[in-house]
């Protein structure tokens, strides 16, 4: 780091996201300022209903914001269209999800495949297998999900959205679907990946044990975000 | 290329997730009965037309009124085809008794080319076949020639400058065709003894006929040849469409045949919705990771379509397979009425299968495809989200628009197409609106039920779309079998009793009006039957309003003849049972002012409309009065009918000759000799050869439909599979839930049986009042049959299709509830 600025990888500038149903209008975020850098390890936390899922799909460019500006690797996000977004996110964002997200008719490897196919790499299969090693599935390659265990789909789902080399990691609740011990060896695994490839990991849990093995936590609470220890 | 990899990716994983198996048997079932009728419809009609080709001795005839040129016949030896000519004319034949007027037929000796030619060698004695016509020298004469003459058979009669023997009594000519009712016997020559009697000269008028014959290809290729050049003047007859019986059962055969397509292509699209709707819900997830992941909207959209369409091309290949495998079966069942030489089929039926299993496809399933472009990334961190919702319009568009294509295109009738379109959509609209009130009062209800009810009529009615989709999918299963029932029990059967057991199989003509009493007492003595006698007035058409009619005007080669020739009219007070007012009224009995009422093919074919002033000249005196009525005549009823029928007080007086039909058993043969000795003027036909194709394509035309409709019972079943299947995905998480909370698998299981048993019932009342209709819709309007609603049906219907669909759909769920329910709600999360 020595005297050189981090580059900042996501942000988040006054963002509010508010919506509106039959019942009235919700304000789920208020005026919420967030930057994530390059390499770093945030875990935010917060009870259920605070918001901290809808800051992440904000983070991530999965949804727009209804107020305030949200830059994702030195874009911002609010001007593009969802194609826009999609690009954007393609090869340079990964996603590790509570409930896996694994395409159930595809097998472990193809899972792995499919986001370097998406982007057009061209050495796809060789990282495909390289990021199926690196989690220990090899053996498990040519499996389905449902052959699966949920940490083995969890480890799939990792391998996923590090094989395309991402600047940054969201991960929403990874070791919720997960027994402990499972969910140590998944956190660790994040982590581990983490620091190979430099990119930053944006990690929404509920779990304090898991958190305070990242570098930064926060704490949102009824749509406020308070830096943590 | 990336696409292609991604698609083809999918699409393997896809099939061996049996994700697409409903939808791909619905696809091939589609494709399979489009194709498998294609390739057999051209084998059916061929065959109905080689049939047909009995009636007028060859598969195809040129007619003219002049000679016809060699080009013709040279044509015909260059393709392998057999030829045979023919010259018909009218002339007198002196014997003992002084001259008579006959009508004289020269036969080539190929003559004839299909059919049967058969003699007697004495007045008494058996019918006896003949490979060709008369030897040179001879002649061969109907039998009431002789006791006009007062000759026997062996004597010689003047024809012309010649002398000839009379060898034998003609008693089956196949092609008698147009000349049914000719007035003047018939006397059949050798072509070759026909220079010498100097009757024939360039001027002299007759019928000149070229009668071709062979491979079926080849015929084909003939005509294709000819038609084209083929000048107004002379006319091209196939066997279809040589007697008015004969065309209109073979016109039935195929409108059954296509109707039968139709319903599966029905059905099936059904099945092809539901399925497609499934399976394109079931892409959400996979859309909503691919989406965050970083796939555009483009490149997912456009994998989607190759994958539809590269899955929607094997399917239908697959089904044209399938379609030939059965045409082979249907072949196998009529073999022995088609003849070996019959074309092979074509490609053709490949290429509309595979394009209507395409255009099904995209019009069912690119609606709610449209609707995954919607599906939104954040879908992937929240499920809540749930599927983006359809728009209704575009999916019933989508789907409307796909079906009246098909349906247009398959039907090849508009008429047959939009009634059958009309009950379909009618009945689909009425399914939805009764279920969506049913769902409302579900949503009323819910409030007061308890535990389990309650869920059930919440679920319904928070989902109405998925339980219109289900019931209405169930109802169209249902639709489809019972219009099946309708069709096979009561068209069919009202199709054969058209022609029951007694049809007329003899025509009495030329009765003289002293002779009517006496022979009506005669058929009653001889337990022959009640018949009527009917007037038959010979009347040459001579102006239609003001015009005046000139043969040589008409274009139409059939219209021009029938100007040239003498009418049969007849006149009466009442309306034949086997005949239909289409347009106008009948008239009001005896005392109805002078009217005319015409047959319906005959108007359009000379341009007579209703309200026209038609008149004819009979007996050397025209008679004029306005047409008040057409009328659709059922003409392979077989009962005597007439093109046109004056009301009494217009031809009333006129003089008349008499003519009945009555059915002779075989066994009562014997009964003929006497009647030709006592009523010895009058002329007998015997039609029961013709009768017998009749029956013969009736017979073969149900059997042949019977087999088309086993693709829509299978469509039948496939459609309320799909709508079971439709509720088991919207049920699975619902009954992990309740029994993770400790429902009962024995009240779960009643609740399910009690649910489907309703819709099956609700289903199967619905379908049943469509089904009538429809039924009704189609006998009436379109095949003009005779239509009795059946009480039995709608018992066993509704009663049936509870039961059926309670147990299949109670049978269907209950793997859900014995297995473990963390497995299900796993599966459902």
């Amino acid at each position: 780091m020595s005297g050189q600025r981090p580059r900042t990888v996501s942000k988040a500038v006054a963002v509010g996201k508010h919506v509106t149903g039959p019942a009235g209008g919700l304000t789920i975020l208020e005026r919420l300022d967030l930057e994530i850098q390059a390499g770093e390890a945030v875990a935010i936390l917060g009870a259920s209903g605070s918001g901290k899922s809808t800051l992440l799909g904000l983070l991530a460019g999965l949804d727009s914001a209804t107020s305030g500006e949200v830059w994702l690797c030195g874009e911002r996000v609010d001007d593009l269209d969802e194609d826009g977004r999609a690009a954007l996110r393609s090869g340079r964002v990964g996603f590790v999800f509570q409930n896996f997200q694994l395409l159930p008719t595809l097998t472990a490897r193809e899972n792995v495949l499919l986001p370097l196919e998406l982007t057009g790499t061209r050495d796809a299969a060789r990282r495909a297998d390289e990021a199926l090693d690196r989690v220990g599935l090899t053996p498990r390659a040519r499996h389905y999900p449902r052959q699966l265990s949920g940490g083995e789909q969890q480890r799939v789902a990792i391998a996923r959205a590090y094989a395309p080399r991402p600047e940054v990691l969201f991960a929403d609740e990874p070791t919720g679907n997960l027994d402990q011990v499972t969910g140590e060896h998944i956190i660790d695994l994040l982590l581990d990946l983490r620091s190979d490839a430099g990119a930053a990991l944006v990690l929404v849990t509920h779990d304090a044990r898991l958190a305070e093995r990242c570098d930064r936590r926060l704490h949102m609470s009824a749509g406020h975000l308070e830096q943590g220890a | 290329m990336k696409t292609w990899r991604i698609t083809l990716r999918l699409l393997g994983q896809d099939w061996r997730s049996g994700e697409l198996y409903l939808l791909a048997s619905a696809l091939i079932l589609t494709v399979a009965a489009i194709t498998a009728v294609g390739f057999f419809t051209d084998r059916v009609e061929s065959a109905m037309a080689r049939q047909g080709g009995e009636l007028i001795a060859a598969d195809l005839a040129l007619e003219s009124a002049t000679p016809l040129p060699a080009d013709y016949r040279e044509q015909a030896d260059r393709l392998g085809l057999t030829s045979a000519e023919i010259i018909e004319f009218r002339s007198v034949v002196v014997g003992e008794g002084g001259p008579q007027l006959v009508q004289v037929k020269a036969v080539d000796t190929a003559y004839p080319l299909r059919g049967r030619l058969s003699v007697r060698d004495a007045f008494d004695a058996p019918d006896r076949e003949v490979e060709t016509g008369p030897p040179p020298g001879e002649v061969w004469v109907e039998s009431r020639l002789l006791p006009l003459l007062g000759a026997a058979l062996g004597d010689e009669v003047g024809l012309g400058e010649s002398r000839l023997r009379m060898g034998a009594i003609l008693s089956n000519e196949p092609d008698r065709g147009g000349a049914l009712f000719a007035l003047a016997p018939r006397v059949m020559l050798s072509q070759s003894d026909l220079a010498a009697t100097g009757l024939i000269t360039e001027a002299s008028r007759a019928e000149h006929r070229l009668l071709v014959a062979g491979e079926a290809s080849a015929v084909e290729r003939f005509k294709r040849d000819i038609e084209a050049g083929l000048p107004v003047n002379i006319d091209l007859v196939d066997g279809s469409t040589a007697r008015p019986e004969f065309e209109s059962a073979v016109d039935r055969a195929s409108r059954f045949l296509h109707l039968a397509t139709l319903v599966t292509l029905l059905v099936a699209g059904a099945a092809i919705a539901l399925a497609s709707r499934r399976f394109v819900e079931r892409q959400t997830d996979a859309v909503a990771v691919m989406r965050c992941l970083g796939a555009p909207n483009h490149l997912l959209m456009r994998v989607f379509m190759m994958r539809l369409a590269l899955f929607g091309l094997i399917a239908s290949l697959v089904g044209c397979l399938l379609g030939w495998l059965g045409q082979l079966g249907l072949m196998s069942l009529l073999s022995d009425w088609f003849a070996t030489d019959l074309p092979t089929p074509s490609l053709a039926p490949v290429f509309v299968g595979v394009a209507t299993g395409l255009v099904a496809l995209l019009g069912f399933a690119l609606p709610p495809l449209f609707q995954l472009a919607q599906v939104s990334p954040l879908r992937a961190l929240r499920r809540d989200l749930g599927a983006p919702r359809g728009s209704a319009i575009l999916t019933v568009l989508g789907a409307a628009s796909a079906l009246a294509l098909l349906i247009i295109w398959q039907a090849d009738d508009f008429q047959l197409a939009w009634k059958l379109m009309a009950g379909v959509l009618g009945a689909v609209a009425s399914l939805v609106i009764t279920v969506l009130v049913l769902v409302r009062l579900a949503g009323g209800l819910a409030g007061r039920a308890r535990g389990v009810w309650r869920l059930g009529l919440a679920a319904l009615a928070r989902r109405p779309s998925a339980a219109v989709l289900q019931i209405s999918g169930l109802g169209l299963g249902i639709l489809a079998l019972l219009l099946l029932a309708v069709v096979r029990v009561d068209l069919l059967a009202a199709w054969q009793e058209t022609l029951p057991e007694g049809a007329p199989n003899h025509f009495l003509i030329n009765i003289q009006p002293q002779d009517v009493e006496p022979l009506g007492e005669f058929l009653r003595e001889a337990d022959l039957g009640e018949s009527a006698i009917y007037p038959m007035i010979r009347g040459r058409l001579v102006r239609i309003n003001d015009r005046e009619i000139v043969p040589s005007d008409f274009e139409n080669p059939r219209a021009e003849q029938l100007a040239s020739r003498e009418f049969n009219l007849s006149q009466g007070a009442e309306l034949q049972s086997d005949n239909r007012i289409v347009a106008g009224a009948w008239w009001s009995g005896a005392d109805a002012p002078p009217e005319f009422s015409v047959e319906e093919g005959i108007a359009e074919t000379l341009g007579i409309a209703l309200g026209d002033e038609i008149a004819f000249l009979v007996s050397g005196r025209e008679v004029s009065a306005p047409v008040t009525s057409l009328r659709e005549v059922q003409w392979d009823s077989f009962n005597v009918n007439f093109f046109v029928i004056s009301s009494p007080a217009l031809l009333g007086s006129e003089p008349a000759t008499y003519i009945t039909s009555f059915y002779l058993p075989e066994e009562r043969e014997s009964v003929i000799p006497e009647l030709v000795k006592r009523f010895p003027s009058v002329t007998l036909l015997d039609v029961d050869a013709l009768l017998t194709q009749v029956r013969q394509v009736v017979d073969r035309g149900v059997m042949a439909v019977e087999y088309v409709f086993l693709f829509t019972l299978a469509a039948g079943i496939l459609v309320m599979y799909a709508g079971i299947q439709a509720s088991l995905e919207e049920r699975r998480l619902e009954h992990g839930i309740l029994r993770t909370l400790g429902t009962g698998r024995r009240a779960l299981l009643t609740s399910l049986a009690v649910e489907f048993t309703a819709a099956g019932i609700l289903a199967g009342a619905l379908a049943s009042v469509f089904a009538e209709l429809t039924g009704w819709l189609l006998a009436e309007q379109l095949f003009g049959l005779t239509f009795s609603f059946n009480p039995m049906l709608w018992l066993i219907s509704v009663f049936g299709s509870g039961a059926l669909i309670g147990i299949a759909g109670t049978l269907a769920t209950y793997p859900l509830l014995i297995r473990p329910p963390l497995h299900t709600l796993r599966q459902a999360g």
